[in-house]
């Protein structure tokens, strides 16, 4: 996968944890849903391990340093060009 | 106490500022029903709640508000990027420039600054609960 493929399947992991998570608060019970979190967090470690190895870490002392300090890099995630597209119809 | 993750929630990409289109998206950033708000609201009332299920709810509502912050904050330096002098004062946004220049600065679309005058924590949860429906519940 390349950069732009990477982010946005993290993005899209991360987006069903949270909501997953959110759900999760209110239905702590509900074993088929924490099955669903466990498997999404798993996918999203993954993704998220082969982004910091190729791109720099992600998280403020949560992530390894390679290449040195290679945190301050641009682009920032308010940078348009850090942004992948998102296709039309897609949402 | 929190992390950041070097990533928005969800993509922003605007290819084509929009002067006019900053002027009424920086409501949702310092106004009286924005992300600012929100966070602001969540994060003190879940000192107050009860229920194991509030206090998860609201401390993590409260941090997802946050990274909405940032989305609304990145539309409207966007939007704002690269502006030229006519078109700040043709979309008449140029009461905005004098004072914040093409900052981005938590305030209504009005231009009146953010105030925690917006929001309320009474310490009854019930309360609490009530005032965050009328605040995020139509646009959450």
């Amino acid at each position: 996968m390349n950069r732009d493929e990477l982010l946005k399947s993290l993005s899209s992991l991360d987006f069903m944890a949270v909501d997953l998570g959110l759900y999760l608060n209110t239905h702590p019970d509900d074993c088929e849903a924490v099955d669903e979190y466990n498997r999404i967090i798993k996918a999203a470690d993954k993704v998220r391990m082969k982004y910091e190895e190729e791109y720099g870490p992600l998280c403020s002392f949560r992530s390894y340093a390679r290449d040195g300090w290679s945190w301050i890099d641009n682009p920032w995630p308010w940078n348009a060009c850090f942004n992948v597209n998102i296709e039309k119809g897609a949402c | 106490m929190w992390i950041y993750e070097k990533k928005l929630e969800y993509p922003i990409k605007i290819t084509k500022p929009d002067a006019r289109m900053a002027k009424i998206i920086i409501e949702q950033y310092g106004g009286g029903d924005g992300e600012l708000g929100a966070t602001l609201r969540y994060l003190s009332q879940k000192f107050s709640m009860v229920t194991p299920q509030a206090k998860a709810t609201l401390n993590d509502i409260a941090t997802e508000e946050m990274a909405h912050l940032e989305m609304v904050g990145t539309m409207v330096h966007q939007l704002t990027r690269g502006l030229t002098e006519e078109q700040i004062k043709a979309a008449g946004l140029d009461p905005y420039y004098v004072a914040h220049g093409l900052g981005v600065y938590p305030s209504a679309a009005s231009g009146v600054p953010f105030t925690a005058a917006y929001i309320q924590s009474k310490g009854d949860p019930i309360t609490d609960l009530y005032e965050d429906m009328a605040a995020d519940g139509a646009i959450a």
